[in-house]
């Protein structure tokens, strides 16, 4: 498949490029950061990202949504990326979509897909449990008990659960804590008796909840796919997910970029553009390819998550580690280049580089996805 | 024709035509065919493949088929390539002329020009070297004094070049020459083609540091070159110079990338050390395989970008910095894995040497063509439009 986008796929970036940088520029975050507002995202955006079909772009058309696939999710991610707009478009729109879209009963998307597409029904994906990611850890136990399942544990890192109207939980059926058989995923509504859920507020200011279950009885009819044989679903969640990262660090990068450029031309030293140095241009030069590596990189993950190629972990561990690395690069060099001011909570650089460091760090990073790569490549 | 004919034909004839020899990697330069007069093929398994693939105009796949090509769209281009790299077959030929002078003369060349020249380029006949630097002229090209003084209906040219690649091989070359010394420096530039057996031609190899002597100094003392050797206007050799070191570059950069047979670097590093690779070399080269791939595919994306009208443009300096940089950097690590083996320099068996000399060739990536500092700054100037770049 060739490397660039279909027609489809470039109205779909001309809208999301329009829409995020009108409707949910930096200076939202810097709004809801300071107003320490108590959902962490503005929901007016949401409903409105589903009008415009975004909430429903991983979702089939017969459940209600666009049914356009990863590439064009991602490009609505790399939109995010570039604007910073806070929104759970990926906890609930990629990986819980893709979890139900894939694996759940018809019963389970009919009930729940139309609703996530209509921006009405919230759904986050509670799975990390250690603090480096390593998606096989649940030690989180699903024990049989009446028609169902009680499940007992404790989950970090679910991104928005703060604000999910369910969660779909990675539990363990049988095996040890590191195995990937035995893990099967659940569907849990968080108002349920035993579940706690504790909002933390990252770096980056965006949500994620502490998710303790003690004891949650859940329904047999809440198992999402098989039981035991949640974790191939859960790897292919978090690979949709992760390649969405993946161009969400490639808008930070490319957006962290153009401003530093813009910046290299404004600001004088000594008499002179600080961009007429040549210490500066070979640095801003290589950045400039870093960027369009990081690019090719995300671009060939995400259309081979659409095409169902059987080489699409190898990709998206590719772009995820290659676009983490770019991004920390250009934020760090963006900071740097603008001297005193790239340090002030005035300016909005900062704000780039805290999202680089947590996509960064969100479902694996540099060097996980490096020794996954290399893993698939049987060395 | 649709996708999947063409492909199911190409994979007949490739099965029909290849020799299993040509199947083999290239074992070593030695190996690569260049064709030319002086040219003697290693066996003939190396010349039947060139001339079936000459006859098919597979050599030049997408040049038009009136002057040797196979007039291949670029798709079917690629997968042309593709069937080629499933069975491992070799290119058939390594060709300046196709690389470099090829794509100038299809853009700038007469009609006279591209019959007299493409077709035996396509077919291997003629093998071309490139007069560009100059002893005082390197990464400052313009700076180049090799003069070309018209005298009737000849240019007389004197004057002095150096890396020029494998010039005492080739049987032409298109050079650099200053036709007006009184013009600006960037505007008294022609671009000149000449047969290397004219008189007054002569070459002298330069030892490298590799201890190959790819390169030579090409001396020309009253070279008496036709004038309808001209290629565009006399003046305007900058231009087809600057358009043709975007392709050179490509070629550099993407050289490595696009050889077949070439062993991932960790299948290397299996090879040597078993299970046994130390965990920081294992990172170093899983960091070394993520910028491998991510530049291969930018490779692949640029030549679609351009296939569909999309893309930034100038980005062969991209190219060329970014790809010689990794090949350098995979040269150092070949190194770092064979340990004391890879210090060899001679031996009992001709392989012996090869890593060293590899990794000592490959150093000199960044410096030809246009040395990674001067790409740099032409992305600055270019791409990001950096003042005073």
């Amino acid at each position: 498949m060739p490397l660039v986008l279909t027609d489809e796929q470039r109205m779909v970036k001309d809208s999301a490029d329009g829409f995020f940088a009108a409707e949910a520029p930096v200076s939202q975050l810097r709004k809801l950061r300071d107003e320490k507002q108590a959902d962490g995202f503005d929901r007016a955006l949401w409903t409105k990202m589903a009008a415009m079909g975004f909430a429903g772009v991983a979702i089939p058309e017969q459940y209600g949504g666009a049914g356009l696939g990863m590439v064009a999710a991602g490009l609505i991610q790399e939109a995010i990326g570039r604007n910073l707009s806070l929104s759970p478009f990926l906890s609930s729109a990629v990986l819980s979509a893709t979890i139900i879209a894939k694996g759940g009963s018809e019963e389970q998307k009919a009930a729940l897909l139309p609703k996530m597409a209509a921006a009405e029904l919230i759904v986050a994906l509670a799975s990390d449990e250690a603090a480096r990611h390593a998606p096989a850890h649940v030690a989180t136990r699903a024990e049989p008990s009446g028609n169902g399942f009680r499940l007992t544990g404790t989950k970090g890192f679910v991104l928005d659960g703060n604000v999910a109207d369910r969660l779909i939980v990675a539990a363990r059926t049988s095996g040890a804590d590191e195995d990937a058989t035995g893990i099967t995923l659940f569907l849990v509504d968080p108002k349920l008796a035993g579940v706690s859920v504790a909002r933390k507020i990252m770096v980056d200011s965006r949500n994620a909840a502490a998710v303790a279950l003690d004891g949650v009885q859940v329904d047999g009819a809440d198992v999402i796919g098989e039981a035991g044989g949640g974790y191939a679903l859960l790897e292919a969640a978090l690979d949709a997910g992760r390649a969405c990262l993946a161009a969400e660090m490639l808008g930070v990068a490319a957006q962290s970029f153009d401003t530093t450029v813009d910046y290299l031309k404004q600001r004088e030293q000594f008499g002179q553009k600080i961009g007429s140095f040549q210490a500066l241009q070979h640095r801003a030069a290589h950045l400039f390819c870093e960027v369009e590596l990081a690019r090719s990189a995300t671009l060939r993950a995400l259309q081979a998550l659409d095409a169902g190629d059987d080489r699409a972990p190898f990709y998206v561990s590719l772009a995820k580690a290659k676009a983490g690395d770019v991004a920390k690069l250009a934020t760090n060099e963006a900071v740097q280049m603008h001297g005193g001011i790239g340090m002030t909570d005035d300016y909005d650089i900062g704000f780039f580089m805290k999202r680089a460091r947590a996509a960064c760090e969100t479902f694996g990073d540099s060097a996980f996805h490096g020794d996954r790569l290399a893993k698939l490549l049987h060395y | 024709m649709a996708d999947t004919d063409f492909r199911a034909e190409t994979r007949d004839w490739l099965q029909a035509n290849c020799p299993p020899e040509m199947r083999k990697p290239v074992e070593s330069d030695g190996a690569v065919c260049w064709g030319g007069r002086k040219w003697r093929f290693k066996s003939d398994a190396q010349k039947l493949w060139l001339e079936r693939m000459a006859a098919q105009g597979w050599t030049v796949p997408e040049w038009p088929k009136a002057y040797g090509g196979g007039g291949l769209s670029r798709e079917d281009a690629k997968t042309l390539a593709q069937e080629m790299h499933r069975i491992g077959a070799r290119s058939p030929l390594s060709s300046f002329g196709i690389w470099m002078l090829g794509p100038a003369l299809l853009k700038y060349g007469s009609e006279a020009q591209k019959q007299e020249h493409l077709p035996k380029i396509a077919r291997g006949e003629i093998r071309w070297c490139q007069g560009y630097s100059e002893p005082g002229a390197g990464s400052d090209l313009a700076a180049l004094r090799t003069s070309a003084i018209l005298e009737g209906d000849h240019y007389v040219v004197n004057g002095q070049k150096v890396w020029t690649s494998y010039a005492d091989r080739a049987d032409w070359i298109f050079c650099l020459v200053r036709t007006d010394p009184a013009a600006p420096k960037h505007l008294g530039i022609s671009f000149l083609l000449f047969d290397m057996a004219s008189e007054g031609v002569s070459t002298s190899p330069i030892k490298l540091i590799s201890g190959y002597s790819p390169f030579c100094q090409t001396f020309f003392d009253d070279v008496r070159v036709p004038a309808h050797n001209l290629m565009g206007e006399a003046g305007k050799g900058w231009d087809i110079a600057k358009y043709l070191l975007t392709h050179e570059r490509e070629m550099i950069g993407g050289m490595d990338f696009a050889a077949t047979g070439r062993d991932a670097l960790h299948q290397l590093a299996k090879t040597a050390l078993g299970d046994a690779i130390p965990g920081l070399l294992r990172a170093d080269i899983v960091r070394h395989e993520i910028d491998a791939l991510a530049f291969g595919l930018t490779m692949e994306r640029v030549k679609d970008e351009a296939k569909a009208g999309q893309g930034v443009g100038a980005l062969s300096s991209m190219l060329k910095y970014y790809g010689t940089e990794v090949n350098k950097q995979r040269q150092e690590l070949i190194m770092a894995i064979n340990g004391s083996d890879s210090l060899l320099w001679e031996g009992e068996t001709k392989h012996e040497g090869d890593m060293a000399k590899g990794w000592l060739r490959s150093r000199a990536n960044s410096i030809e063509g246009g040395t990674s500092e001067v790409q740099l700054n032409i992305i600055a100037k270019r791409v990001l439009q950096l003042p005073g770049a």
